[in-house]
């Protein structure tokens, strides 16, 4: 009969990693486990699969194994720490509020600086990744470039004509196919870094740009500073910041994580904002927990603690301080809609439904409050981005927004808030359960009948974009950031 | 330990992907949500049907080896911790429906299958499975069966018991029995099917089980009494069923429960009262708006400070939805969280309070309070840290004084989680050395070679019983 140890012991056999892990890993969080379960419904890879060792209960039982000295971690212990999403729907189910997503982030970073399993080429590709370009900002958008001459120049053409790209395995074949046109020019690049409030001001917001958004999605972020100055806040974009460092941290590279939250915190502070606003649900998930990454950082810890404490996804900061109208206001405004407003273009692919009119208001006075309004009546739906969600813990925002857009019917998602297998780089390191839990998503997308499929997360974009296009829907159904959505049907009264 | 040949074995039976001896799967089958107990299996199995599990069982049962059926492992008496070793059998890939009968009004089901999602599925159908544990969401209908758990609606509507009218189970010699049927009366000898529910797996392995299904209750209302004294919620508790009311929920929520509860669901209780009762009547709306408006009275007639109506079936919901949450909550209070389910005549509910809060003090130890209040049924919780041995020994001594005071109510040391490993030590207290007696030798008429849940139910020895004064 083994007791639970009350101390960590240091029995059986001890390898490098087991040390590293006893060291590492939160033993309290461990303790506050109390195996009751209610994890095990959330948790997306327990649906799949059935198998305790796949649920968040399971992860934390290995992992405390481990700490008291019941188990030597092996591969398989690497493996299942990589086959979480890191959705983190187990911490809003747990009633004893175990921190889950801390105690898989101290799991993976021990296992990065053991694991041998990495063969020589995902080493070099992480190091580049992870030391050589997220990093820098610089080189993100040189990559940006030469992918945006790799889709313009004809290259594209040709390398899908020639059969190339047979080459590679088929998730990264079709992830090819949808994505959306880079850029090289970020959005300070393309329309400066300061941008006042349109009528009365409410405050300050300091926009968080990211580096794959600024790369992939630049349209999706001017959208972001004109609907956060239509609703009256004044924006500026602190030019030294830099990626936020979630898939450094999701990784097990801390330390990485750790020095990019420094630049983006001294950056903000300089800059004086009174919140940050970040569109993207994955890089928010991180920024609001940079007191927590730097709560043993003597230097930062109250600085990073200021930034967790300001920092707000865009929904949420339009519905809680922004002048929005309610959505009869809309209505009536959008019924004297004349005109067509300029359409989107870049980030999101203009409409490629006949049944979706590009049609949206115009902008008229230069006071008063925004409301959002659509010409012809569309269906919507959204699919939850799991940090936005369950970390910053914002589900209402996002639909009270998509609720306030006249002639749209908002359609929820059977279980939108459940991971749709994105999970950052999941879905290329983890093809199998991620492709498998998609087509579990679009079965429930598909029963919407919805024109646009909305999110709030560049990943869940991609990812709603590859389920589009794999289950043959293109052309019945768009996939739309949340804010290019409303940005398209902004109206001022 | 298990030798190659019958690990062998076993994957021939079931598939070598369905049977594993890996260290994480016997470290992930090793607990349940029972406190401070952990112990590895030699190797955990996932049968397909029945068929499997008599082949299992008969080979199991030749070698001697014990085996443990699981559903998902919530239960809190250390029920599914296999003490002995052996082999866990993991019983969630049998999940099926097999059938909803709608003109006999029952269902047939698998044991994997999922309590929540049956009970939602039969609903959708128009009709009501009343059994709901507060592990619904995660538990297993063969858990329940097991363990004949209750849960919030058990005054009204009785627990698992009452509704499993048929089984189709497995022996440990690899035999399988069907016992009752879709039948309301069959005395056709004796009552397996009741005997089978609430044996903990150490009987036979239930591998099929009807159950009976009713038409649900029209109209639904849910309200919230709150009391800045425990004692008025607890006699509130009594003179209600005093009154012939009987509610389909009445649950009781101390002052720390409250709190946690509320830390997580953030329904905005009230942070400043001793007590709450959560109480929900349902059936056809006249009768629901009179019991209603009558238990609200009583609840005035006790002091309580306000009571107040929920609007909708969300905000009813989201109450019920919380309370469930109320025992893995207390975790935020320390990190071990001992749940007991001492349960007396509803009667004595305010009584046992109050014995329950004066062992507590003398013990110097903290039991918060909540639980089924009104079908007598209150799960005293001690909040402590499974690391501070000293202290976890002054806890085990007040439960050890709360079970003494429950049957010196007239009631029982388990009112639903089972005797398991936990309350084994005290189970003679409660039916006598005569009433152990008869229980072994069904044991050993079932599992004459000990191999199904070994370690359980019984005790090696009782404990001694320290019949205390009145205090």
């Amino acid at each position: 009969m083994l007791e639970s140890k009350g101390s960590k012991s240091s029995e059986g056999s001890c390898s490098e990693l087991a040390t590293t892990l006893k060291n590492t890993l939160n033993y309290d969080q461990l303790t506050n486990c109390m195996r009751c379960g209610f994890c095990l419904p959330a948790c997306p890879t327990f649906r799949e699969t059935g198998i305790e060792a796949e649920s968040p209960r399971g992860r934390i039982a290995l992992m405390k194994a481990v700490a008291d000295g019941l188990m030597d971690p092996d591969y398989a212990f690497e493996t299942q720490m990589n086959h979480c999403l890191g959705c983190r729907a187990c911490e809003p189910a747990c009633p004893a509020d175990v921190k889950y997503g801390q105690l898989l982030e101290q799991a993976r970073d021990s296992v990065e600086q053991h694991t041998e399993s990495h063969r020589w080429w995902v080493k070099l590709a992480r190091k580049t990744a992870f030391e050589g370009m997220f990093p820098h900002q610089g080189r993100m958008r040189l990559l940006g470039g030469a992918l945006q001459v790799y889709q313009k120049s004809g290259l594209r053409g040709l390398v899908r004509g020639s059969g190339m790209m047979k080459l590679f395995p088929k998730h990264m074949q079709q992830m090819e196919r949808i994505l959306p046109d880079a850029s090289y020019r970020g959005v300070v690049e393309q329309i400066g870094s300061v941008h006042p409030a349109k009528g009365e001001r409410v405050g300050t917001v300091g926009l968080f740009r990211g580096c794959i958004m600024d790369v992939m999605f630049t349209e999706t972020n001017k959208h972001t500073v004109e609907l956060l100055n239509a609703a009256g806040f004044d924006v500026v974009i602190p030019e030294s910041q830099n990626c936020c460092g979630a898939l450094h941290a999701h990784s097990g590279e801390q330390d990485g994580a750790r020095e990019l939250a420094k630049r983006n915190i001294a950056a903000f502070k300089a800059a004086g904002v009174d919140w940050i606003a970040s569109n993207a649900g994955g890089c928010g998930a991180l920024l609001v927990e940079y007191d927590h990454l730097l709560h043993d950082d003597q230097q930062y810890a109250s600085d990073a603690k200021w930034f967790a404490k300001r920092t707000l996804d865009v929904s949420k900061l339009l519905v809680e301080h922004g002048r929005l109208q309610s959505a009869a206001a809309a209505a009536a405004a959008a019924s004297k809609v004349q005109g067509t407003a300029p359409s989107c273009g870049g980030g999101t692919a203009a409409a490629t439904s006949a049944e979706v009119s590009e049609n949206s208001a115009g902008c008229g006075g230069s006071c008063g409050s925004v409301s959002f309004a659509s010409a012809d009546p569309v269906r919507i739906t959204y699919q939850d981005s799991c940090h936005l969600r369950n970390v910053m813990r914002s589900s209402e925002a996002p639909r009270k927004l998509m609720k306030s857009v006249a002639n749209a019917e908002f359609v929820e998602l059977f279980e939108s808030d459940r991971c749709c297998g994105s999970a950052g780089i999941y879905n290329l390191t983890q093809p199998e359960m991620a492709g498998q839990i998609l087509d579990h998503k679009m079965d429930h997308v598909k029963q919407t009948g919805a024109h646009y499929l909305l999110t709030s997360n560049p990943g869940c974009l991609l990812q709603m974009k590859l389920g589009i296009e794999k289950h043959g829907m293109s052309g019945k159904m768009e996939a739309v950031h949340l804010v290019d959505f409303l940005h398209e049907r902004i109206c001022k009264e | 330990m298990l030798g190659d040949s019958v690990k062998q074995k076993l994957r021939e039976i079931v598939g070598s992907q369905w049977f594993k001896d890996d260290k994480e799967s016997l470290i992930t089958h090793s607990y349940d949500s029972t406190p401070m107990l952990q112990s590895l299996p030699d190797g955990v199995i996932y049968p397909e049907n029945t068929a499997q599990v008599s082949a299992i069982l008969k080979l199991l049962n030749e070698h001697r080896i014990p085996v443990v059926s699981r559903g998902s492992g919530t239960n809190l008496c250390g029920g599914t911790v296999p003490v002995e070793g052996g082999i866990v059998m993991v019983m969630h890939r049998m999940n099926r429906i097999l059938e909803v009968d709608l003109d006999n009004l029952t269902a047939t089901v698998q044991p994997g299958l999922n309590t929540k999602q049956f009970s939602t599925h039969v609903e959708g159908l128009g009709l009501f499975y009343p059994p709901d544990p507060g592990s619904m969401a995660i538990s297993t209908i063969g858990g329940n069966i097991a363990e004949c758990s209750g849960g919030l609606r058990g005054l009204k509507y009785g627990t698992t018991k009452d509704y499993v009218i048929g089984l189709e189970a497995v022996l440990a010699n690899g035999e399988i029995i069907r016992t009752g049927g879709k039948l309301m009366k069959d005395v056709a000898g004796y009552d397996l099917t009741k005997l089978l529910v609430g044996s903990e797996g150490t009987l036979a392995v239930v591998t099929e089980a009807i159950l009976k299904l009713i038409p649900p209750p029209k109209t639904k209302k849910t309200m919230l009494a709150m009391y800045k004294d425990l004692y008025g919620a607890a006699r509130t508790v009594s003179k209600i069923i005093e009154n012939r009311i009987i509610p389909a929920t009445l649950e009781f929520l101390d002052n720390p429960t409250i709190r946690v509860v509320d830390d997580f669901a953030k329904l905005g209780l009230p942070l400043d009262m001793d007590a709450i009762l959560l109480i929900e009547q349902d059936g056809d709306s006249e009768t629901v708006e009179r019991d209603i408006a009558r238990i609200a009275e009583i609840c005035q007639s006790e002091n309580a400070e306000r009571v107040t109506i929920a609007t909708d079936e969300a905000e009813a919901l989201k109450l019920m939805t919380a309370r469930r949450s109320a025992f893995t909550a207390l975790a935020r209070l320390r990190p071990t969280t001992i749940l007991e389910d001492a349960t007396v005549p509803r009667s004595k509910i305010a009584e046992m309070v109050l014995a329950i809060n004066e062992i507590a003090a003398r013990h110097n130890v903290t039991i918060c309070t909540f639980g089924h209040a009104g079908d007598g049924n209150l799960h005293p919780t001690a909040t402590t840290d499974a690391r501070d041995k000293e202290e976890i020994h002054r806890v085990e001594e007040a439960f050890e004084e709360i079970f003494e005071a429950a049957i010196r109510l007239g009631g029982t040391i388990t009112g639903e989680h089972g005797v398991g490993l936990v309350k084994a030590p005290y189970l003679e207290w409660k039916v006598g050395s005569a009433g152990i007696e008869v229980m072994r030798s069904i044991k050993m008429a079932f599992d004459p070679n000990n191999i199904l849940n070994p370690g359980k139910m019984f005790a090696k020895s009782t404990r001694k019983r320290v019949v205390l004064g009145h205090a």
